[in-house]
């Protein structure tokens, strides 16, 4: 009965996990690279680099994520949620053009990347609204 | 037999329990601006890096290593390893042991992390407001993660910045 058990454990095992292979792990091969732009990316009508960068580090730390690093030059911040979970985030902004700031982010759940769109609007959504503030306090 | 049975589930849940974002990881909850002012002081100062360095003094005096500091951002990282045994479950697990249930994991230490980050702010940017923001991983006996959450209790954040106010009078006076 025992051993049974120990059968049913290990071939689900197999069964759950062996379908992904490395290589479409390291590479996230599956997901369409140009869905995943389009949902991880919004443009902001602005050119001060640093100051929006500063507005996603608040963001983030308002919506309980704690930093993990930022560097000014490259323009990216990754930070760290907590909470019985771990949601890791990467933010970057570059500029677009003359008059505009791309901001992507992406995510990982655990152990698993988050490509809904709904979590990242939030995360946009969110960040719009400090973005306004911001921009309300420098008038 | 019923070990195996309970592994056999577990594992289920592990592996099919479909692990998706919770619908609030990435909104702003109800007491996140509660939050913010309570991890948040303002210093009136333009030298956001000289605030910066008392932190960065500070969170030595509270025994953190610094992992990652940016000064153009105002960014400054560090963590611990402590021990996370606390007397309850230790006696819990003695008595479980005791009534023949076998050794119960208990926690065993944890990580802490502190995060500052500080932000030149009002109307001429004469302030500097300086944000702190805690969390822990805590392992068991196992190695197994136990917790893994933010430190929201306000007397941590009010300790921290009245030893940061000491900090900075310190530092201003070259101690």
């Amino acid at each position: 009965m025992k051993r049974k058990f120990s059968l049913i454990l290990i071939v689900s095992v197999f069964f759950f996990t062996g379908c992904a292979t490395t290589q479409q792990r390291l590479l996230d091969s599956e997901s369409s690279q140009v869905q995943l732009r389009s949902i991880q990316t919004r443009a902001f009508d602005t050119t001060d680099k640093e100051k929006t960068l500063r507005t996603v580090m608040s963001t983030l730390q308002d919506l309980g994520f704690v930093l993990d690093k930022a560097d000014a030059t490259l323009g990216t911040v990754s930070a760290t949620k907590l909470k019985g979970y771990a949601l890791r985030m990467t933010v970057t902004v570059r500029p677009r053009g003359e008059t505009q700031l791309l901001v992507r982010a992406n995510a990982q759940y655990n152990v698993r990347p988050v490509t809904d769109p709904e979590p990242y609007q939030q995360f946009f959504t969110s960040l719009e609204k400090a973005m306004f503030l911001t921009a309300h306090q420098a008038d | 037999m019923k070990k195996v049975l309970a592994l056999f589930l577990v594992s289920i849940f592990l592996v099919t329990g479909c692990q998706t974002i919770p619908k609030d990881a990435l909104t702003l909850s109800p007491e996140s601006l509660a939050e913010r002012q309570m991890q948040t002081r303002k210093y009136e100062t333009k030298d956001e890096a000289k605030i910066l360095a008392a932190c960065a003094g500070l969170l030595q005096d509270m025994g953190f290593n610094i992992d990652e500091s940016e000064t153009k951002m105002g960014l400054i990282t560090s963590s611990k390893m402590r021990s996370a045994e606390n007397a309850g479950q230790i006696a819990g697990a003695i008595l479980i042991a005791l009534l023949g249930g076998g050794a119960t994991p208990v926690d065993k230490e944890q990580k802490m992390r502190a995060c500052v980050v500080t932000r030149p702010t009002g109307e001429q940017e004469s302030y500097v407001a300086v944000r702190v923001t805690f969390q822990r991983i805590v392992w068991n006996t196992q190695g197994h993660v136990t917790k893994s959450e933010s430190i929201i209790d306000p007397s941590v954040y009010q300790e921290f910045f009245d030893k940061l106010s000491k900090a900075i009078f310190l530092e201003g006076q070259e101690i």
